[in-house]
């Protein structure tokens, strides 16, 4: 619970962050919230001996909401995204979700851009990231470039961003017509975080079929997934809770599953298909 | 102003607001200027020899003030408390084992301290820890309690076949008989799982030298300063007027901080050696793998009765695990003593073997020993009502020992002081529309529910002695300065004791303040541990006021012009009878007290000491009703709602009740549903961060439904009994009937603790696969 040395630099723009960490190249690690970084710090899990604190960056804070996109600052802290106006009516996906992050202390400090960027296999952001087709926006030394969520992901605590780039902010496509989202957790009784979460997009077609979904498991795994099988079954079908249950019976088919002293595999598998029918019930529900 | 009493008033806390704002002092608040920072290593291995201990990397290291190992500190390798043995007030057949504070050629569980680094600073501390090197020949461990025991079995110590450190038995009646003649018997194995105490506040111990006395002045998180001074003072050779053991603010211990650990006397003994401070905060990691654990153990329980639920025997075979190095042996034999319940059965047959894995020890866990003996009692009367197809309340009620059979000797050890059980019983299951929720339960389980109601009627053994004291000293000005010899580290004595002398006094509760916690301020006392801080301390404090009162009654006497049979204390005042206007009140008295001129068969000053030893122990008791719901897709458990009705004799403070109560079942709903220490089978800490054991959250506990009956003790002048532990020791079993009541319909009848989703899916699936039908 004691850290190791390290050297601390607190940059105040993209470009004087991304220079230090070309600098100290593999000895830096990007310190946002911290909510991830320093507990492994205490543990000494970790001990970079480079810390390139990004959170006195402005450019980095706030959520816009333009062009039928709203772009988050990676430097949002879920509080931020749980308590904004102009995100929760378009996206209430994004507030439920806040709200079942840690507790009040956690959503103060915790980033959005941060959890996303660790990877965490259990974290509840990437999951909502994958369903709402987010894009990642990353700057580096050879300048900025975007990754769609479904490529940001790449395994356990591994994520696009490379090493001397900085996620700078995330854009998130509105999406047209009638669409309705759900959030589906199972907390770990200690951590509070996922031990299977679900995110669901739901859009409806004039006809009242589904024309598009977005299915996305986070927590079950090394690494946040799409559903795809559960998507498939479901786009331009009417919905029902038949249909629903059917279709999240194909969850997670094809997944590595983790396991642990409170959730097993095989007991996480089954949760999947539990909590991916919760969540499109609750999306469909909210698309009508 | 009209008076009020204020025992019974439902008073704020004293402590909180300076707790609350964080404007007071725990051990790690203090810094004497030169104080070194302690860093403890700690093995990694579960079982080992060590065959050397590097530490000249270490010692090297800039910052690092000082090195030592077992070897360098020799008067440390001496038994800790609890390891002396048979001869030395040990369970009966235990061999005395020597805890070394820092081990020299074997550690026996992962977190065995080995050496320790004091340095300028804790960060330094921490670093030169990984410089050290040590030569581990490890060892095969045993960490499963049913393999210790077996033959070929890893051994922990030379001396103690089959790790088998001692076996307790109680034998009453005919049990052969009873159960060879039962017209019913049931037997179920059940677990009770090793847990950890979590105080908010880690231990941490800061020793430094002392000039007035040469000794040391110890600041340390304990529940008990007496007992850890008499501790160091006896390991560094000293005196204990050599030695001032100081437990300031404490964040709360759970029995955890009752026995004086090898850190402190590791700090104790360096601080002497450096002559300068020293001071250990423990991580929480160090916590969860170093503060010693409670519970664990395994139990095969079996009941005869007849059909009709009159129980005539109960048998049981018990492992507990002592861990590897014994800290309370007396803890599991209280499970035994404690197997009666509330029930009347008289053939009993209990034995209990304390076996030594390699692990951390085990000890005195919030209940100690108690909550094991309610549950395994609570539980096997379900099974017995599910088997008879009786409901479980009546099955309980025809086995109450009846209220007139106070006090009330049981087969398994201790007597009762007093109680009626079925007076808690009746207002719980009013309070809970019980008949009301049974026809609910039947309506839900037709649409394909699971709810399920848990009761549970029990009791447990508090204010255990031998003694506690009080001082009280009036000052001139009126106002009074109690001192206490227990240790209250959460539990609000200050404003409790307040409340006794607003009302034995007549002064205002803010004209009161409580001393505790400093051996050097408090009279003698055996701390706060095992609900006797108002039993015991209480009843010392209130024979003390008993003092104070005779005297300033004299007083008033003389001032009123008076004899003193003419004197009643009335609303607050000393006055004369009959004479409403002829009043002195405790300022006047003071006042004339330091006066000087008070006749020489008064004499001048008003303070007193006081002890109280208690006659016999106390035995408060209580009925729970639960409602739990499982969803039977995930096994996910939904806590509906809690009634408790407990009986903990007189209450002085109300709020301060509903608050132990609150936290209580807070707990013991915790051991049923989430919390557990695993280690893995090399004996690894699997649950060694926040991030694996889960402690309960607010969110997890529904708003709990409570109130009390009021029976009081014999055993004290104030008949009260204790609160501390008895709702822990109720909830747990109570969640577990109500679960395992939900999931009847299954064809279950006992799940193992702690009941997390997986289990109850597993057994749900496992139910299904064997009687497919059975739920629909």
């Amino acid at each position: 619970m004691i850290p190791g040395e390290f050297e601390y630099y607190a940059p105040t723009s993209v470009q004087e962050a991304v220079s230090l960490l070309q600098q100290h190249g593999e000895d830096a690690k990007v310190l946002a919230g911290g909510h991830s970084l320093i507990p492994l710090l205490k543990l000494r899990l970790a001990s970079p001996p480079v810390l390139v604190d990004i959170g006195r960056i402005q450019e980095l804070k706030g959520i816009r909401r333009q062009n039928g996109a709203v772009t988050i600052g990676a430097l949002a802290t879920h509080a931020d995204i749980e308590f904004s106006e102009d995100l929760r009516g378009v996206f209430p996906l994004m507030h439920d979700t806040a709200t079942v992050i840690g507790d009040p202390m956690v959503r103060n400090l915790g980033t959005f851009g941060g959890a996303l960027a660790h990877a965490d296999p259990a974290g509840d952001w990437p999951a909502v990231a994958l369903a709402l087709n987010a894009t990642m926006r990353l700057t580096g030394p050879n300048g900025e470039r975007t990754v769609a969520a479904d490529d940001f992901f790449v395994d356990l605590l591994t994520s696009a961003v490379e090493p001397g780039e900085v996620l700078t902010a995330v854009e998130i496509p509105v999406p047209q017509g009638k669409y309705g989202t759900s959030y589906q957790k199972f907390s770990h009784p200690a951590s509070g975080y996922a031990v299977v979460g679900v995110a669901a997009l739901v859009q409806m077609g004039a006809d009242g079929a589904c024309q598009d979904c977005r299915v996305a498991i986070t927590g079950a795994g090394p690494k946040a997934t799409r559903a795809t099988a559960t998507e498939d079954a479901l786009k331009g079908q009417q919905l029902t809770e038949e249909l629903i249950a059917q279709a999240a019976e194909q969850a997670g088919n094809g997944m590595d599953f983790l396991g642990d002293i409170f959730a097993s595999e095989s007991y996480r598998a089954h949760l999947v298909k539990v909590f991916t029918k919760r969540a499109l019930l609750g999306a469909m529900q909210a698309a009508q | 102003m009209v008076y009020m009493r204020q025992v019974g008033a439902r008073v704020k806390r004293k402590e909180d607001p300076r707790l609350i704002t964080g404007s007071s002092n725990y051990v790690d608040d203090f810094n004497p200027r030169g104080v070194g920072h302690l860093g403890i290593l700690r093995s990694v291995y579960a079982h080992a020899k060590i065959n050397g201990i590097d530490t000249s990397a270490a010692k090297a290291h800039p910052g690092v003030i000082a090195v030592f190992t077992g070897a360098d500190v020799p008067e440390l390798d001496r038994p800790m408390p609890h390891g002396e043995g048979e001869t030395a007030g040990g369970q009966k057949g235990m061999v005395g084992i020597v805890t070394a504070p820092l081990a020299t050629d074997r550690v026996r569980h992962v977190g065995q301290a080995i050496a320790a680094v004091v340095a300028e600073d804790r960060y330094i501390a921490r670093d030169a820890l990984d410089l050290i090197v040590v030569d581990y020949e490890p060892l095969d461990a045993v960490i499963d309690i049913e393999e210790a025991v077996k033959d070929g079995a890893p051994q922990l110590y030379d001396e103690v076949p089959n790790n088998t450190a001692y076996t307790w038995t109680r034998k009453r009646g005919e049990v052969d008989a009873a159960f060879a003649e039962a017209e019913v018997t049931v037997t179920q194995r059940m677990n009770n799982q090793r847990l950890a105490a979590i105080s908010l506040e880690t231990r941490g111990v800061l020793a430094q030298p002392d000039p007035l006395s040469g000794g040391l002045t110890v600041y340390t998180s304990t529940q008990n300063p007496h007992s850890v001074r008499a501790e160091i003072a006896r390991t560094l050779g000293l005196s204990e007027i050599e030695i001032r053991v100081v437990a300031p603010e404490v964040g709360g211990g759970f029995g955890a901080k009752i026995s004086s650990y090898p850190e402190e006397m590791i700090v104790a003994a360096l601080a002497r050696k450096l002559n300068r401070p020293v001071k250990w905060i423990e991580t929480r990691s160090e916590h969860l793998l170093a503060t010693h654990h409670g519970r664990g153990q395994i139990n095969e329980i079996s009941l005869a009765a007849k059909r009709d639920g009159t129980i005539t025997g109960l048998r049981m075979r018990c492992l507990a695990d002592l861990g590897a190095y014994p800290r309370d042996a007396s803890v599991p034999p209280l499970t035994g003593m404690l197997m009666s319940g509330v029930y009347g059965y008289q053939n009993v047959d209990i034995e209990i073997r304390g076996v030594y894995t390699n692990t951390m020890a085990t000890g005195a866990y919030r209940g100690a020993g108690r909550p094991e003996a309610a549950y395994y009692v609570e539980r096997i009367m379900d099974v017995l009502a599910a088997e008879l197809g009786i409901d479980p309340v009546e099955v309980r009620r025809k086995n109450f020992i009846p209220p007139d059979a106070f006090p009330y000797k049981t087969p398994t050890g201790p007597t009762y002081d007093s109680g009626d059980y079925n007076k808690p019983l009746d207002k719980a299951l009013a309070a809970a529309d019980y008949q009301g929720q049974r026809a609910e339960q039947r309506q839900l389980r037709a649409q394909g529910r699971y709810r399920g109601i848990g009761v549970v009627t029990f009791t447990e053994i508090c204010g255990f002695g031998p003694f506690d004291s009080a001082s009280v000293r009036v000052e001139p000005s009126g106002k009074v300065t109690v001192a206490t010899g227990i240790s209250p580290h959460g539990q609000g004595q200050e404003t409790t004791f307040a409340q006794m002398v607003a009302d034995e006094l007549g002064v205002s509760m803010d004209d009161v303040i409580v001393v505790h916690g400093d051996t050097a301020r408090t009279p003698a006392g055996k701390g706060t541990m095992g609900s006797r801080g108002l039993v015991v301390g209480g009843s010392a404090l209130f024979k003390t006021l008993g003092q104070i009162k005779e005297k300033a009654t004299k007083i008033a006497a003389h001032l009123l012009e008076a004899s003193p049979e003419d004197i009643e204390f009335r609303e607050g005042k000393f006055g004369v009878k009959g004479a409403p206007d002829r009043t002195k009140t405790l300022v006047d008295i003071a006042a004339a007290a330091y006066s000087g001129s008070l006749p020489d068969e008064i004499g001048t000053g008003l303070e007193a000491t006081d002890f109280f030893a208690p006659p016999g122990t106390t035995f408060p008791f209580g009925a729970d009703v639960v409602t739990v719901e499982v969803n039977p897709e995930t096994g996910e458990v939904a806590l509906l709602r809690y009634v408790a009705i407990d009986d903990c004799g007189r209450v002085i403070s109300p709020l301060l009740v509903d608050g132990q109560v609150h936290g209580g079942l807070t707990q013991g709903i915790a051991q049923a549903l989430f919390e557990e220490v695993v280690y893995d089978e090399q004996g690894q800490l699997v649950t060694g961060t926040l991030m694996d054991y889960a402690v309960p959250k607010p969110e997890y506990v529904p708003m709990f439904e409570n109130d009390r009956t009021e029976t009081p003790s014999p055993h004290n002048p104030l008949g009260a009994k204790g609160i501390g532990e008895l709702a822990t020791i109720g909830s747990t079993p109570a969640v577990v009937n109500a679960v395992v009541d939900a999931l009847a319909p299954f064809g279950i009848r006992h799940l193992d603790m702690p009941l997390r989703p997986q289990r109850i899916w597993q057994a749900i699936q496992d139910a299904q696969a064997k009687a497919p039908a059975a739920a629909d």
